[in-house]
């Protein structure tokens, strides 16, 4: 059903060291921050999100520095099932997005039936975004086809939300199993495929979403299907946040450089973008006590 | 579907969907921190000769054509002179000079390159063209890496050569190409040292600059006078040299045709005398590799340094099956090179190193098409001055074209495919050079069977254009004699007892 194809890994790894070694400065990087703020899912998942985390989150998504009132806004904010509905009631006159984990996230170790009602669950509580997890186990013992069925089944109960299918790249042992089930997921129907969960370490790095860069392009090339990407864990400095967009720049072109075509999913990124942002617009480094942390 | 969901997000999302066109900023590396001088003597016997106008040549600029220091061009008694204070100092001082001790003074130069390599990184780009993100990350540092290396066996050459003493030969004449001007003086200054030589260099008229300020670096070593002589200058200067009868090593890099030239010289001399001349080397990639890395190592293959490099992979032979992918693949990663200003930070292709060169690549890839190949050039735009020249493919060729058989030495690649393994072997042997090859196959059993059939003094397997001072490098039939690196680099430069020349 899905072909393997030989990825060697030094090969990747010097390409990202050479995509790392590009230097961007002034207008190019206001650029690259600005880009970085549009495609952030903002994100909190741990068992303690409370309320009022939520709340606080959702409020940083709209106001992310005050002080200078044209900052753009992030894609979307990234929450467990059952903050969905609080999120939405903030959120509901924004231009920001609703992204929900679902499907026993972050295992999947869940019957189908009960990754199914998750997924319902979340869009009737009005996720606009659905991040649902593959079964790594069912991958890693060659069950391809169950795979494949879970991700095409789960599609169709999202209706109009937005799919993100997460491989769990930590778990999948080499780049070859990754871009395998990046083709897999792309072929069932996924809207975006995305790293990881963050729970595992190592969450995304540059090699592993070069690769799925490069599924994504190859999925374009025979199907003429814009796929989109979301590194998720792990980014945390703007430096790092930009060598991602030189990265699907010179992958895949300018037409992913666009929220709706690429993501971060991040949660500590957001202030490190905005300092630099403030330092490129006044020359000045604010001190981190400006920043809220949420 | 998912087209659908698609353009639901971007109408639920006002900001989306501003898709923009990224550029990089210019991000030039600073020049304020080097300094050099406008015009150069010759460095003999520790100290530069007085600068004479009447007898100097200019260095270009080739980022714009214009001068950038001036040089002396060496007349025979300066050769003599440079020769002569290498008689001395071997005679004297280094002669006497412990193995230890000398392997401090190649240390100290090695730790200075280190510490000065910014400085020396930005001079070599000034001066040749190459993109700083080349001379930062490559040059430089391996130039002090092949000290350190050969640092590490002046004190211990007795065990690189169990049970026979080695002496050192004497007075070295050694000159070098423009392509790597400081890393090609560290391959042929630091082994020559290393084993107790003296030397007298010539650096390549388009790009002495590295080669005097490595002077400067000598003298704050305390290295003792004479030991290295610098005698810039052109193909007269090197016919004195080779020519001198006082020397008793030529170590020469460069063009095959000059190589022919000094062998035929040096014929009834009974010289030790080590080539590394040019090549054509065979990029053989099979249906079986990681496709994108492949890719990737073309670029590097070819693209590296201009292409200005010896053991360039500049044919590559693709597998039939996958060749289609393999030219789309190339020329969408070409949409990216960056070919511009050297000293700019994300350059990939600075300049051709002189106008002659450019009108070389120019006449080849002229010759190319009236051939019969087509041409595909990398689609950015190039400055208006200086010598550039676009990263280029060349397909529709076949063996007996001019552009597969000679070295073009530019960033240009000639596309030819093949269906069998054997197939492969046989075109990547059918050539004049044997330099260097690359192997690029999934498969680890392909990788010895074909690279125990190339013949070349290098065979890269998935990879290419990796150097380390540990590993020989050198040439089968015209590309060369002699091999330079690791402990084979230290015969090149030592007598044993038991015949009393190798070479």
């Amino acid at each position: 059903m899905i072909d393997r194809i030989p990825i060697d890994a030094v090969g990747i790894q010097e390409r990202v060291a050479r995509i790392c070694t590009r230097s961007i400065k002034k207008e190019s990087k206001l650029q690259a921050l600005d880009l970085a703020l549009r495609m952030m899912d903002l994100t909190t998942l741990e068992g303690s999100d409370s309320e009022g985390k939520v709340r606080q989150l959702c409020n940083k998504a709209l106001h992310p520095y005050t002080e200078l009132p044209n900052i753009p806004s992030v894609a979307a904010v990234c929450v467990y099932p059952n903050r969905v509905a609080l999120a939405k009631s903030i959120l509901k006159n924004s231009s920001i997005s609703i992204a929900s984990v679902a499907t026993a996230f972050p295992s999947g170790m869940s019957s189908l039936q009960i990754k199914l009602d998750d997924v319902k669950f979340a869009v009737s509580e009005g996720a606009d975004e659905i991040d649902m997890v593959i079964s790594r186990g069912a991958f890693l013992s060659g069950e391809y086809a169950k795979v494949y069925d879970e991700i095409a089944l789960i599609k169709e109960v999202c209706g109009t939300a937005h799919l993100k299918v997460i491989l769990e790249t930590g778990e999948l042992g080499s780049l070859e199993n990754v871009r395998m089930a990046s083709d897999l997921a792309m072929k069932a129907g996924a809207d975006f495929i995305k790293t990881s969960t963050g729970k595992i370490s190592p969450s995304a790095t540059m090699p592993v979403v070069l690769v799925m860069l490069q599924a994504i392009r190859d999925f374009h090339e025979t199907t003429g299907r814009k796929i989109g990407m979301k590194p998720a864990g792990g980014i945390r400095s703007s430096k790092q946040a930009i060598q991602y967009l030189v990265m699907v720049k010179e992958t895949l072109g300018n037409d992913w450089l666009d929220p709706s075509l690429f993501r971060f999913g991040a949660s500590s990124l957001a202030n490190d973008v905005l300092m630099q942002w403030v330092k490129e617009k006044t020359g000045r480094y604010q001190s981190l006590n400006y920043f809220s942390n949420d | 579907m998912s087209e659908k969901n698609l353009s639901d997000q971007s109408t639920r999302s006002n900001q989306a969907s501003i898709s923009i066109d990224w550029s990089y900023a210019d991000a030039p590396e600073s020049t304020s921190h080097v300094t050099f001088s406008k015009h150069y003597g010759l460095f003999i016997d520790g100290s530069f000769t007085e600068y004479n106008e009447n007898q100097s040549f200019e260095s270009i600029n080739p980022t714009n054509g214009e001068s950038l220091y001036r040089c002396t061009e060496a007349n025979k008694s300066d050769v003599d002179a440079a020769v002569t204070a290498a008689r001395k100092a071997f005679k004297g001082t280094w002669g006497t000079t412990s193995g230890t001790q000398r392997s401090h003074y190649l240390y100290r130069i090695a730790r200075m390159l280190q510490e000065r390599a910014r400085e020396f990184a930005v001079l070599e780009s000034m001066d040749g063209g190459k993109p700083i993100r080349e001379s930062r990350d490559i040059d430089i540092p391996l130039a002090a890496a092949y000290f350190f290396y050969y640092a590490g066996w002046a004190d211990k050459l007795a065990y690189a050569f169990p049970g026979k003493s080695p002496k050192p030969l004497g007075v070295c004449a050694q000159i070098i190409p423009w392509n790597f001007p400081l890393l090609m003086l560290a391959w042929k200054i630091a082994p020559a040292l290393a084993c107790g030589n003296t030397v007298v260099l010539k650096p390549a008229e388009t790009t002495s600059l590295t080669a005097l300020k490595f002077c400067e670096l000598l003298h704050d070593v305390g290295l003792p006078d004479g030991v290295v002589n610098i005698v810039t200058g052109a193909a007269k200067t090197g016919e004195y040299l080779v020519q001198h009868p006082d020397i008793d090593k030529i170590a020469f890099t460069g063009s095959t045709g000059v190589g022919k030239v000094i062998q035929q010289s040096i014929a009834e001399r009974q010289l030790p005398a080590t080539f590394e001349l040019g090549g054509k080397g065979a990029f053989i990639l099979f249906d079986d590799a990681a496709l994108n890395e492949a890719v990737e190592g073309i670029v590097n293959a070819i693209f590296f340094n201009q292409g200005h490099v010896c053991c360039a992979g500049s044919r590559l032979l693709v597998q039939e099956g996958v060749a289609e992918k393999v030219i789309d693949l190339l020329k969408k990663r070409m949409q990216h090179l960056i070919v511009g200003d050297p000293l700019d930070k994300n350059t990939d292709i600075g300049a051709v190193n002189s106008k002659e060169q450019l009108e070389t690549i120019q006449r080849y890839v002229k010759t190319g098409i009236q051939e019969g190949a087509t041409c595909f050039e990398c689609s950015g735009s190039l400055p208006t001055s200086g010598y550039y020249f676009p990263p280029t493919i060349l397909t529709g060729v076949s063996q007996s074209s001019t552009v597969v058989q000679e070295e073009i030495f530019g960033p240009v690649l000639t596309i030819q495919t093949f269906r069998t393994t054997d197939e492969a072997i046989e075109k990547a042997n059918n050539t004049p050079y044997g330099l260097a090859n690359g192997i690029w196959t999934d498969k680890g059993s392909k990788i010895f069977y074909v690279g125990s059939k190339l013949k070349s003094g290098v065979v890269w397997s998935n990879t290419y254009n990796k150097f380390d001072p540990t590993s020989p490098f050198g040439g089968f039939k015209e590309s060369g004699k002699g091999r330079e690196g690791g402990i084979s680099g230290l015969h090149a430069y030592v007598k044993l007892d038991h015949n009393g020349g190798m070479y």
